[in-house]
């Protein structure tokens, strides 16, 4: 029996050519950015050392450009930010509780088990 | 992309019927596959980061492991990895303009960028294949032992072995023959046995041979574990010192004084945790490469058959599409944690 109650979600995404520039324009512009993202982060790597005073700052600023080309890969790649919110949710909150969490207990115990090993051998 | 059903209210999308993420059962499945595989990513990075901060100081540095190009040698602090990074950008990019074209159902646009995406797959797996066949044979120079105890690893230019003469005479070569074959394989090796004492190796069939070797140029010893004397982020030691205490150790006739390279048991870059984890991660993210161009190829017929276009969209398409992004999302983290910071 053929169902009619099903609905084609599929077909949703589909967009004319007009839109169709417009997406690709934002997709051109999202790669520039990467890649100045990645060439700002191998000059910062390759130019400061890591017994420099700074390199906690760009450990931070590691780390934040990071999330901000995930950020770009999940939202417009993956085109998550046109999903709905609800979806978004589902799948990004998890991370902000469990994975937090996880590397907050992980660094913190890794620190400590370090400094045992230290203190024993001494 | 909901711009169909915007202007639901909350009421019908949670009244039945209707999925509330309005979204097919296909792509969400993949959605919910991505966030396992994205935790699974998470406990390994994690698990390094905790090793890592236990071990402090003596875990190397990106900069100083990952520094080579191929065709150009050494010298180039993370510009290979890099170069790692912009290729699956890019074939990012390509894909997401497959996923674009198939929401216009041009299977021609869809083609020519699945295509594109497939190639940047495969030098994606051939540059890791590098990136791993010169992490397993290491540098010219490997970790040493020095005197002290402590072990460091060498910057530099190793000066090119020109011969070795024989001064012994073995079981098959006479005195005065010059060996010219495979000279830094046989030096390796000799030295991680412990067969070169004083600037004499000892062949396999008994013989005893001078090494005659050209100068190293900027030697640089950099300490990765404390000895008596020299300890990890100690003063640097570079020129006629650091090249004394390199020979010392290396032409001392000991056993395990030098490592080169890595494998599952040690290596020459720092603690042995380093080697499996960049081995288990950069494998376990190269094996989700492998198997993401499998799987874009297998849409590709797809695509060339007509499939989805009578199927009427590409939603497929879309589908591999994003476990394509995902891997991609993967590499940025693993750029960052493992090879910057």
């Amino acid at each position: 029996m053929e169902r009619d109650d099903l609905i084609e979600y599929s077909l949703h995404a589909h967009h004319d050519e007009a839109k169709g520039k417009q997406i690709r324009q934002k997709i051109y512009k999202v790669t520039l950015l990467l890649t100045i993202v990645t060439v700002i982060e191998v000059f910062i790597g390759a130019s400061i050392k890591q017994s420099s005073d700074w390199w906690t700052a760009v450990k931070v600023i590691f780390i934040l450009l990071t999330l901000l080309k995930a950020g770009y890969i999940v939202m417009v790649f993956m085109h998550l930010g046109d999903e709905r919110r609800y979806l978004r949710n589902v799948i990004l909150i998890p991370y902000f509780i469990f994975v937090l969490y996880l590397i907050f207990i992980a660094l913190y115990e890794g620190t400590a088990i370090g400094g045992v090993w230290d203190a024993m051998w001494q | 992309m909901a711009g169909h059903s915007a202007q639901l209210d909350a009421k019908t999308l949670w009244g039945g019927k209707e999925s509330p993420f309005q979204t097919s059962y296909g792509k969400l499945m993949m959605w919910f596959f991505l966030v396992s595989d994205a935790l699974t990513f998470s406990g390994l990075l994690i698990a390094y980061g905790f090793t890592r901060h236990d071990a402090q100081d003596a875990w190397p540095i990106g900069e100083e492991t990952f520094n080579s190009m191929p065709f150009l040698g050494h010298g180039y602090p993370l510009l290979y990895v890099a170069l790692m990074t912009f290729i699956l950008i890019v074939s990012s990019v390509t894909m997401v303009l497959a996923v674009e074209a198939g929401h216009r159902m041009d299977r021609k646009g869809v083609t020519k960028w699945m295509i594109a995406t497939i190639i940047g797959g495969f030098f994606f797996l051939g540059s890791q294949a590098w990136e791993w066949s010169h992490f397993i044979h290491g540098s010219e120079f490997g970790k040493i032992e020095l005197s002290d105890g402590s072990q460091a690893i060498v910057k530099g230019h190793f000066g090119e072995i020109q011969n070795f003469t024989v001064t012994k005479a073995g079981s098959e070569h006479k005195v005065g023959a010059v060996i010219k074959d495979d000279l830094m394989h046989q030096f390796q090796h000799a030295a991680e046995q412990g067969h070169i004492e004083n600037g004499f190796i000892h062949l396999s069939d008994g013989a005893v041979a001078k090494i005659n070797k050209a100068h190293d140029h900027d030697l640089k010893l950099i300490i990765k574990r404390d000895g008596n004397t020299y300890k990890v982020g100690g003063e640097e030691i570079t020129g006629k010192k650091a090249e004394n205490l390199y020979y010392e150790a290396l032409y001392a006739g000991e056993k395990n004084r030098v490592i080169y390279g890595a494998n599952m048991k040690q290596n020459e870059y720092g603690p042995q945790q380093y080697a499996q984890f960049f081995f288990f991660i950069t494998g376990f993210h190269g094996f989700h490469v492998f198997s993401g161009v499998i799987i874009n190829i297998l849409i590709l017929l797809g695509v060339l058959a007509g499939t989805y276009h009578k199927r009427g969209h590409y939603e497929m398409v879309e589908k591999t599409g994003l476990y394509w992004h995902f891997v991609d999302l993967v590499w940025v983290f693993v750029f960052t944690f493992f090879y910057l910071l």
